[in-house]
């Protein structure tokens, strides 16, 4: 025991050390205010694991720090994202976006000739002959080093050595890192396999907020408001910047007809995709538990294991069967319907028709997980209900009316909202059974017919060329509302259903 | 149940078969289906249940080895499936330890011990496990990728970002380990307090060797559940080489290369040893997810 009890400090003092070379590293990189977070996390720990008040919690701080910064924070990020314009437009940081500016080199027109020559020690020189005629040459030097030449007058007249361009193609890559300086400052690099050309900054900083183009002497300010270094006539200069810009995608989501009409069209379908999916999941579910719960049926325990299976099977393996089933020309189920009634439906280029499947497949998914919730709770409703029923000549469905659904109803309920609230965010079946397909054609981002809320961010952010991260954390977070009231009205049922008892 | 058997029983009884026989032909169907495509030659629809013509070549491209096509040409497994196999295991492993580590210590505390906030903190563990993550998957990507510019091997593409980003879903074990915990008598422990052990040596001495099936039933459960994971897996992963199974699985099925019988063989491969493993644990993972609604 006490060598589990020195292995556990050794252990938590390891962690302190990561925690701190972490904060380490963190302040190194610019980012002092997620170094304060760490130190702040790591001495909470410190205290929870030094001070004896906490017991309890010394058990309990590994698992909620997971949570806290697994679940938790990305939560919050999530939240904090929506209020900026992170997208493709705008992916760096103000810094790092002026540094991109900053380092961005153009020419000024002027390049010259040049050959390269082996000498004899190993070393190479070059040699540049200008349009005018000038002629300018290099100290030797060691090709494949990075270096910056300074460069000499020569006498005119003398002809530059012949190179052979094949060798010269391999030496390319060295080549690309000389600068060669010319006698009046300007730096030169390689610009084709025959010519250097001289390039300057295309921005020089000129203040905090200010930039000066090179080429025409314009001055660049900053727009933090929308993240962009402008031109004074107002035109951006890319790449822009991270800023903050308030509720921008809110407004953006409820008030303008490209964003609201998607949105809207694809709530209704979520909401309509998760009640019903809710409603054809239970109802046959409890169907089958009431027949699995019939002793005069012989058999019972082979029906449940072959009802049960289609929950066992990983969605990642049946969703992408069901895709190819359904696939409208090379699909088995397209074949069989094309051999006995002569028709191909469209089930992925028809919207009710994509929308009929995917019920189709998430009731097929679905139903087994309810069959065996009801099945247990109609176990626990005892059996002289039934029999005081039966006396008084009650028929089946009299006693699924009176008698069983009126009981399980109760422990259901808060059942029936998670099944709602976890439809209502199944990204995995839209992502591998239609990908949201068939897509509307009048839209701004792309958006299908079968795409639920879920969805519908995740391509918005990972699969449109624009990259809209924060068009998507600001309708995940509109999601994250609604979710928050199943949530609580899930525990609500869920005590309820726990203090009847 | 019923004393008085009514006059139709025999007919209902029938008729609830029927039914039945019906039902379980249509939902084990796709599966049947799945069997004859891989067993098929070709990738394309062939039309009969009973394949005319057997070929293994399919299962051949799923375990890696290459197939000799009808032109005369080899054919090389497209996708690398056994590697992605061995990365859906090594991160469902590891994720599977670190998640039972978490949530036994936790459930440890909440099933034994009063503190403060106690309550609060097993409503908010429950509330978190509503809050599903692909809402968060910006925020989870951006994360990692932050995280890969001062860490490289816990950025992005790398699987222990994957286990990082899993470790956070532990509320549902909590609640079943704690279940079970609280289910084991309490005299125990005091016992072995009166002879002089702290907590922490009654949580490892006492309680832990007890709660051997519960600790496996949560390993499995945290296995399966991070083999089977599609949303984060596909955020965080894109080398062809580092995909998890979840993630691979879906590039057999494009329009413009459409390998459905090498899909076929492949679902199979991957699917059946996880039907099993889920088929044996469903249990326990049923009784979890309505402990409450059930037991109260």
């Amino acid at each position: 025991m006490k060598a589990l009890r020195i292995a556990l400090m050794a252990l938590g003092a390891l962690a302190l050390l990561a925690a701190l070379a972490l904060a380490f590293a963190l302040h190194a990189a610019h980012a002092s205010g997620w170094a304060l977070a760490v130190i702040a996390l790591a001495s909470l720990a410190t205290w929870v694991y030094l001070s004896p008040r906490f017991m309890a919690w010394r058990y309990i701080v590994p698992g909620a720090l997971a949570a806290a910064i697994f679940i938790v924070f990305p939560m919050a990020y999530t939240l904090g994202i929506s209020f900026t314009n992170y997208s493709g437009e705008h992916l760096l940081s103000f810094e790092r976006a002026t540094n991109v500016l900053l380092e961005r080199g153009e020419g000024d027109g002027r390049s010259m000739a040049f050959a390269l020559e082996a000498l004899a020690n190993g070393q190479h020189r070059l040699d540049f002959i200008g349009d005018d005629g000038k002629h300018y040459a290099s100290a030797p030097f060691k090709l494949g080093d990075a270096v910056r030449l300074p460069l000499l007058d020569e006498p005119a007249g003398k002809e530059a050595p012949a190179t052979d361009l094949r060798a010269l193609t391999a030496d390319v890559p060295a080549l690309r890192r000389i600068t060669a300086l010319l006698p009046d400052g300007s730096e030169m690099r390689l610009l084709s396999l025959r010519r250097f050309a001289v390039e300057r900054p295309a921005y020089v900083r000129v203040g905090d907020d200010a930039l000066r183009a090179t080429r025409d002497g314009a001055t660049l300010t900053t727009d933090h408001a929308q993240g962009w270094w402008r031109r004074a006539d107002g035109t951006p200069v890319t790449p822009g910047f991270r800023a903050t810009v308030g509720i921008a995608n809110y407004r953006s989501i409820f008030t303008e007809a490209r964003f609201y009409q998607p949105f809207a069209r694809v709530f209704a379908w979520t909401v309509a995709f998760a009640s019903l999916n809710t409603l054809f999941t239970f109802t046959i579910g409890l169907l089958l538990a009431v027949a699995l719960n019939w002793p005069a049926l012989k058999g019972r325990p082979g029906y449940r294991i072959a009802l049960f299976l289609p929950y066992a099977v990983p969605a990642f393996i049946s969703i992408p069967v069901f895709r190819g089933l359904f696939n409208e020309n090379l699909g088995e189920i397209n074949l069989v319907l094309f051999q006995l009634f002569g028709v191909r439906p469209g089930w992925f280029s028809d919207a009710t028709l994509a929308r009929s499947m995917v019920l189709i497949v998430n009731t097929w998914l679905g139903y087994p997980y309810m069959m065996i919730l009801c099945m247990g709770l109609i176990k626990a409703i005892p059996d002289e209900l039934y029999e005081a029923s039966s006396l008084v000549g009650a028929g089946p469905l009299m006693n699924l009316w009176r008698i069983t659904l009126p009981l399980i109803g109760r422990p259901m309920a808060p059942l029936l909202v998670a099944s709602f609230a976890s439809n209502f965010n199944n990204l995995t079946l839209v992502a591998l059974l239609t990908n949201g397909a068939p897509d509307y054609l009048d839209t701004a981002v792309p958006v299908g017919a079968t795409d639920l809320l879920a969805s519908y961010t995740y391509r918005i952010a990972f699969q449109d060329s624009g990259q809209h991260y924060a068009l998507a954390c600001a309708i995940a977070s509109i999601v994250f509302l609604i979710v928050a009231t199943l949530a609580v009205a899930n525990l609500r049922l869920f005590k309820v259903g726990q203090s009847a008892r | 149940m019923a004393v008085v058997a009514p006059p139709n029983q025999r007919w209902r009884v029938i008729a609830v078969h029927a039914a039945l026989i019906v039902f379980v032909v249509l939902t084990m169907l796709p599966l049947l289906m799945i069997l004859s495509i891989s067993l098929r030659p070709g990738n394309f629809a062939g039309g009969s249940l009973i394949p005319k013509a057997l070929t293994l070549d399919h299962w051949k491209l799923a375990l890696g080895m290459s197939v000799l096509g009808p032109d005369g040409k080899w054919e090389a497994p497209p996708f690398p499936v056994l590697q992605w196999i061995a990365n859906s295991m090594k991160v469902a492993f590891v994720s599977a330890a670190v998640a039972l580590l978490l949530s036994v210590t936790s459930a440890y505390a909440f099933a034994r011990m009063r503190f403060r906030g106690k309550g609060l903190t097993l409503d908010a563990l429950l509330l978190l496990q509503m809050f599903p993550s692909v809402l968060a998957l910006v925020a989870i990507y951006a994360l990692f990728d932050r995280i890969g510019d001062w860490v490289p091997w816990l950025g992005l593409n790398s699987h222990w970002s994957l286990v990082l980003a899993y470790s956070g879903g532990i509320a549902q074990y909590v609640w079943l380990i704690k279940g079970y915990f609280e289910s084991l008598p309490v005299e125990l422990e005091e016992a072995a307090a009166v002879d002089g052990a702290t907590p922490l040596v009654a949580f490892v001495r006492v309680l832990l060797p007890l709660a051997g099936p519960i600790l496996a039933v949560v390993f499995v459960l945290a296995f399966l559940s991070a083999m089977i994971e599609y949303p984060i897996a596909s955020v965080l992963l894109h080398e062809e080489s580092q995909l998890t199974l979840a993630v691979g699985s879906r590039l057999f099925l494009f329009n413009q290369r459409y390998l459905w019988g090498d899909f076929a063989a492949t679902a199979i491969l991957a699917g059946l040893p996880l039907t099993l493993l889920f088929l044996f644990t469903q249990r326990w993972l049923v009784s979890g997810l309505s402990a409450g609604a059930v037991k109260g």
